[in-house]
């Protein structure tokens, strides 16, 4: 009974601040609402049974990837509100990508069947011993192809970063 | 059992943080004028902006670190099963670091960790 | 069931009060040791050896001024301090204080939550520190604050890469992320330190780091940056900002005695004789003694060093620890293959 109020309440924390990211003038509020937002999937993850992945999302999109949103918001300048133009074509195409994004989501959604999914709080997989078991015997190519990634990620971050001088 | 406690530590913690911040407000005294809320740079009147765009350096930075924090967090479930599947995760992973250690050359040689 | 929820609130609590408490006498202590390494006495007026001197700071503190800038973000700007002293409370959770204490059927575990993350947890703990001071700066709306607030995030995500790298190292040698088994297993004198002396070395230099504590305290910088990103704080958030630090020390501390010198193990723990519950006892005082050196290391370099430049310390976290780690890690795996027992 307690796990379901509380997911109640990280559901409702996660939607608040969903809509807030949207919603609030400043960016840097927006860039902080949406690292609420991932402390509170992070808090589902943990009423899955999933410890480790919920602590990864912590250190990975909280620690890393929100530091990183918040040197763009500084490093663009975009403290001020009203920066983007917001003429009827640019409010059109948002709409029909909005649109095509819900349309996707609702297409998942009906073909998920809700009756293949195990009860989470026997489930083991989420255990990092598990998961390191599976990852590196089942999912090895994948796992060395995505090192393969992680250069190409990081040539890039370099090549645009860093002009060369001559 | 661990997460029950760890709410709980949660809630006292935010809990103290909120009061003990308050408390000050209730105590301490207050009195304004005009130049009080200015930005205080050792009583120099302050120019232009403060959020103004920053170096590019830092963004590279937190780039960099970005992908490093991913392969971190690849390398933790390694690190645990290391024992049980010996001298193939051993290479498993030689391999996956020495992309890292090439990428990391890479910026090296691009000057990118030098800073500015 | 119901004694233990009890046993484990009543735990928290205590270990709560007791960071506060002994993050205030860390600043007693730090003005004593300075005074100590600049020839002169430090503070003595406030009680006996100036014994109540960090109750008089908070006195004051409480009754400063609570100041705002007329610029500022306000709602950041308060929860800057608070998020700060937050996240520095939140570490002190997966630290084993001592082995178990057993009464009747009872066994009562001095650590609040034997999580199966535990360093990870420790980790994430770490990385979202940056958060407190990264929106102090930036709500105080003042060029210095924000200097040292876009410094501290970029220092702060450096270092962490070492000593997440570091953390790996100590994992590989335990098998287990449970900070209960990673101190279990170095019973005795069969602290990781001797196995991993390079790991050491990275994680305590990172631990300086992540503190921000000299020499690596560029963040608040006095010489440079006025008061780095708390210049624009006063009165019990600026407390906040300046406890915080000692309370990260503090944990700081405690992780580093757990993981490489043996937590609350030490030699010759069973030829004493002594029954469980004794030697939980003196094991947590060990441990304490443990933490009290290395928060005397802490002070010892920070009044011996001085502070680094801006492009030495992220060339020596990008060029020199960070490629270490990774060689740390890669050796460690290859001695363990060769030397299994």
């Amino acid at each position: 009974m307690f796990q379901v109020y509380l997911f109640l309440f990280l559901s409702c924390v996660a939607l608040f601040s969903a809509m807030m990211v949207l919603l609030s003038k400043k960016p840097i509020h927006s860039v902080l609402y949406l690292t609420l937002t991932f402390f509170a999937l992070a808090g589902h993850y943990i009423l899955l049974n999933a410890q480790f992945l919920a602590v990864v999302h912590v250190i990975v999109y909280a620690g890393a990837i929100m530091v990183l949103f918040l040197f763009t918001v500084m490093l663009l300048n975009l403290n001020k509100e009203g920066q983007f133009p917001k003429t009827t074509l640019v409010k059109i195409i948002a709409a029909i990508a909005g649109g095509l994004l819900f349309v996707v989501l609702i297409g998942s959604l009906k073909s998920f069947d809700l009756a293949t999914v195990s009860n989470p709080a026997v489930s083991q997989i989420g255990l990092v011993k598990n998961l390191g078991k599976t990852l590196f015997s089942q999912y090895l190519l994948p796992f060395e192809l995505s090192s393969i990634l992680f250069l190409s990620a990081m040539v890039g971050a370099v090549m645009l970063g860093k002009k060369d001088k001559e | 059992m661990g997460s029950a406690s760890l709410i709980v530590l949660l809630i006292i913690a935010i809990a103290f943080a909120v009061v003990a911040v308050y408390i000050g407000r209730i105590f301490g005294t207050s009195s304004t004028n005009s130049v009080k809320g200015e930005p205080y740079e050792c009583g120099i009147e302050t120019k232009g902006e403060t959020w103004v765009q920053f170096h590019i350096g830092y963004y590279l930075f937190a780039l960099l670190f970005l992908v490093f924090d991913v392969e971190i967090v690849f390398l933790f479930p390694w690190a645990t099963v290391i024992r049980e599947l010996g001298v193939v995760a051993l290479v498993e992973i030689f391999f996956f670091t020495l992309f890292l250690f090439l990428g990391l050359l890479y910026a090296y040689k691009k000057k990118a960790l030098s800073w500015m | 069931m119901d004694i233990q929820i009890l046993y484990k609130s009543g735990l928290i609590i205590v270990i709560l009060l007791l960071s506060l408490v002994i993050a205030m006498y860390a600043t007693l202590a730090e003005r004593k040791i300075a005074g100590f390494f600049q020839d002169r006495l430090g503070p003595n007026r406030a009680g006996i050896f100036g014994l109540l001197q960090p109750v008089a700071d908070g006195v004051k503190l409480f009754f400063k001024e609570e100041f705002m800038p007329a610029t500022a973000d306000k709602f950041l700007y308060v929860l800057g301090p608070s998020l700060t002293m937050l996240i520095a409370l939140l570490g002190s959770a997966v630290i084993p204080w001592g082995n178990t204490l057993v009464i009747g059927n009872n066994v009562f575990p001095l650590q609040v939550a034997d999580v199966n993350i535990g360093v990870l947890y420790v980790f994430a703990v770490t990385s979202i520190g940056v958060y407190g001071i990264m929106i102090g700066g930036w709500s105080s709306n003042n060029k210095y604050a924000l200097m040292g607030a876009v410094r501290a995030a970029s220092q702060m995500i450096s270092y962490e890469l070492a000593m997440g790298m570091a953390l790996i190292a100590i994992v590989m040698m335990s098998g287990s992320l449970s900070l209960h088994d990673i101190v279990a297993q170095q019973h005795g004198i069969h602290w990781n330190v001797w196995y991993q002396p390079i790991g050491f070395f990275v994680f305590v230099i990172c631990a300086f780091a992540e503190t921000n504590r000299t020499p690596f305290d560029l963040p608040e910088c006095d010489s440079e940056l006025i008061g780095g990103y708390h210049t624009e704080y006063s009165s019990m958030k600026l407390g906040f900002y300046l406890f915080s630090e000692y309370i990260n020390m503090f944990i700081s501390s405690a992780m580093i005695a757990s993981l490489y010198f043996g937590g609350y193990n030490f030699p010759f723990l069973h030829e004493l004789g002594m029954s469980h519950n004794w030697l939980t006892i003196v094991g947590t005082f060990v441990l304490f003694a443990k933490i009290g050196f290395f928060m005397f290391l802490f002070m010892w370099v920070r009044w011996t060093l001085p502070r680094f430049r801006y492009d030495q310390l992220m060339r020596f976290g990008w060029k020199v620890l960070l490629p270490l780690a990774i060689v740390n890690i890669v050796a460690t795996g290859v001695i363990y293959e060769l030397f299994k027992k």
